[in-house]
């Protein structure tokens, strides 16, 4: 498609003016207010790892996603600023596992040569058809694992600007970790409450593996392996027989895919339609799935509630998810 | 009796078993019955690649609407409804008031409007929702966008049947509907008003590129089968009907996305017409030129 072919021309382009510019960038950092400044500018690849940064890094860091809220990082076109934004960047987290395939690309065009954290590093992948699957973050205890890698890179760049705001990063850091342990539980009792066979969903995006893993819930999707293909009628009459025979117990739509099609499998299954569950994409701010945390306490209510849908006696509010 | 079992089950018991194939059928049908027609006229009017412009045109529209009002079936398609109407009648006037043509004109302004509209998709939504607009998918096809695609595949096949007998003869006379004058003007406007219609309806189920190919493909492959107007409307109809049957079974057989399955069989009708059709195919040339030197 002509939005594929501009890429490499674009961030060519890029390089060039951010050679030019490359100069008079580092004088134009902002003089001290009251209270502490960032030391440290962090770029993560998409708007959970920044999330996760921020909830570590607190005051101490500036964070910014390349892959903003409810966009998807498959099929990102990284543009001119995220270029200079990743230059002057003095972290770069990731996640790893192929996820980001443009990422080496846009570190080579900046220029950028200071640490880049793979945020999944030492997390125990599961295997899918194509290699290992990327969506490590949708199981909390990976999520520990991410903060935990987040938190050496960032108190290893602070010692050698600014010890003085080491300790700041370690208590937020240790506090952020008990309150990804609370959830963790919290999310296994909600599950664990629930017969087995009411624990199996369809979604329209398989990123929920280390979830399903994790939690015991069952994901079926109508969808391969990414979000970019045009699905076939064999893909969604196979889906169409899987919920039919499989007597999944609720369909909800995801926040990044096609959601007619999640509705006709629905009509045809004859399974209602349950809310919006966030995979790769947190909401924009101020709304119910903004943080990680948050996004993952969304979901867990979003999925109990829709497994609660065709229980006789079950409270009447289950399906006032909105989508 | 095997044979007939093996043969149901391939070319119907999809459609069936499953109610999407149904409806993707349906709509590809009614697509079909209108899109031979317009896509013949326009073949005859010289106009094969204003249906392409046009369907391109659509999209600024469809997608400032996709970003203020989302997935909404009505607001998208009049958003791209009269963002095409727009690029048809701003290259109209262009041609009316300087020397530039029509052609260079319709050039001008679709490439200005896809541009536009790629734009404020990729500044507002991300990849996933211009790959939607740009390419849909006719096995999402719900009630109401079946009942617009409907609804526009007959109100066409009424319009046409009305302006049937004027726009016919500009077909081989171009100045007949200059010299009606303004009558003129509003049949040329009508039938431009249709084509847009027709690939709005097109636009929901198969996404603005693959549209315009169930309209020009089988009228293209049609006049290698036949002269007469009608007779190149309805084999053009059939073509296209053919290929949506087909498309889906292929889609539901291979495993392949379906709106380019469709397309891409309207495509092999148009080969195989090109080859071995009954008039002016290479084949037909071939034969006649072989009893010309036996004369």
């Amino acid at each position: 498609m002509m939005q594929f072919d501009s890429t490499p021309r674009a961030l060519r382009r890029a390089f060039l003016t951010l050679l030019a510019s490359a100069g008079t960038a580092r004088w134009s950092v902002a003089p001290a207010a009251q209270t502490p400044p960032p030391v440290l500018k962090v770029v993560a690849t998409f708007s959970v790892l920044a999330d996760i940064a921020r909830e570590v890094g607190g005051t101490a860091v500036e964070v910014t996603a390349l892959v903003g809220p409810n966009a998807d990082a498959h099929v990102f076109e990284p543009t001119p600023s995220d270029v200079r934004r990743v230059a002057s960047a003095d972290v770069v987290v990731t996640n790893g596992l192929r996820y980001e395939g443009w990422i080496d690309r846009l570190i080579k065009a900046s220029g950028f040569r200071g640490p880049v954290v793979v945020a999944s590093q030492g997390v125990v992948t599961r295997g899918v058809s194509g290699g290992a699957d990327p969506h490590a973050w949708q199981s909390l205890a990976n999520g520990q694992r991410y903060a935990e890698n987040i938190r050496a890179v960032l108190v290893a760049a602070l010692s050698a600007r600014a010890p003085a705001r080491v300790a700041e990063v370690e208590a937020r850091a240790a506090a952020y970790q008990q309150r990804l342990a609370a959830l963790d539980r919290d999310t296994r009792e909600r599950f664990a409450a629930l017969p087995a066979e009411r624990r199996r969903v369809i979604t329209a995006h398989d990123a929920f593996g280390y979830f399903s893993d994790a939690y015991g819930v069952v994901f079926i999707a109508p969808r391969g392996w990414t979000t970019g293909s045009e699905p076939s009628a064999k893909a969604v009459a196979a889906i169409v027989r899987q919920a039919r025979a499989s007597k999944a117990s609720a369909l909800l739509v995801e926040n990044i895919s096609d959601p007619r099609l999640i509705e006709r499998i629905g009509r045809e299954s004859g399974l209602k339609v349950g809310g919006a569950l966030y995979s790769d994409a947190l909401s924009p701010v101020g709304t119910e799935a903004d943080t990680y945390v948050r996004m993952f306490e969304h979901n867990v209510k979003t999925l109990v509630d829709a497994m609660s849908l065709n229980v006789p006696g079950a409270s009447g509010d289950a399906g006032a998810v909105p989508r | 009796m095997t044979l007939l079992m093996w043969l149901q089950g391939m070319l119907i018991q999809p459609f069936v078993e499953f109610g999407f194939m149904r409806r993707a059928l349906v709509a590809c049908l009614a697509l079909g019955l209108s899109c031979g027609p317009i896509g013949t006229l326009l073949v005859l009017r010289r106009m094969s690649l204003v249906g392409d412009a046009i369907a391109h045109a659509l999209l600024p529209g469809a997608a400032l609407a996709f970003v203020l009002f989302g997935f909404s079936l009505w607001a998208m398609s009049i958003g791209g409804f009269v963002a095409a109407v727009a690029v048809a009648g701003l290259a109209g006037l262009v041609a009316r008031l300087t020397p530039q043509r029509e052609d260079a004109s319709f050039a001008a302004f679709y490439l200005i409007a896809l541009a536009a509209g790629v734009m404020i998709i990729s500044i507002r939504g991300n990849s996933v929702d211009l790959m939607r607009v740009l390419f849909g998918t006719v096995l999402a096809v719900d009630d109401a966008s079946l009942l617009l695609i409907a609804g526009i595949a007959s109100l066409s096949l009424l319009v046409l049947a009305l302006v049937y007998r004027p726009l016919v003869v500009e077909c081989f006379d171009p100045g007949f509907l200059r010299h009606l004058g303004n009558a003129g003007a509003w049949v040329h406007a009508l039938f431009l008003m249709l084509l847009v219609l027709n690939l709005v309806g097109g636009f929901q189920a198969l996404g603005t590129l693959m549209a315009v190919g169930l309209m020009m493909l089988p009228a293209t492959a049609a006049r290698f089968w036949a002269a007469e107007v009608w007779s190149l409307a309805a084999v053009a109809a059939l073509f296209a009907v053919l290929s949506g049957w087909g498309g889906l079974l292929l889609s539901y057989h291979a495993n392949l996305p379906s709106g380019p399955s469709i397309v891409l069989l309207a495509g092999s009708f148009y080969a195989l017409s090109l080859l071995i059709g009954r008039r002016d195919s290479l084949l037909a040339r071939q034969l006649s030129r072989r009893s010309h030197r036996k004369a």
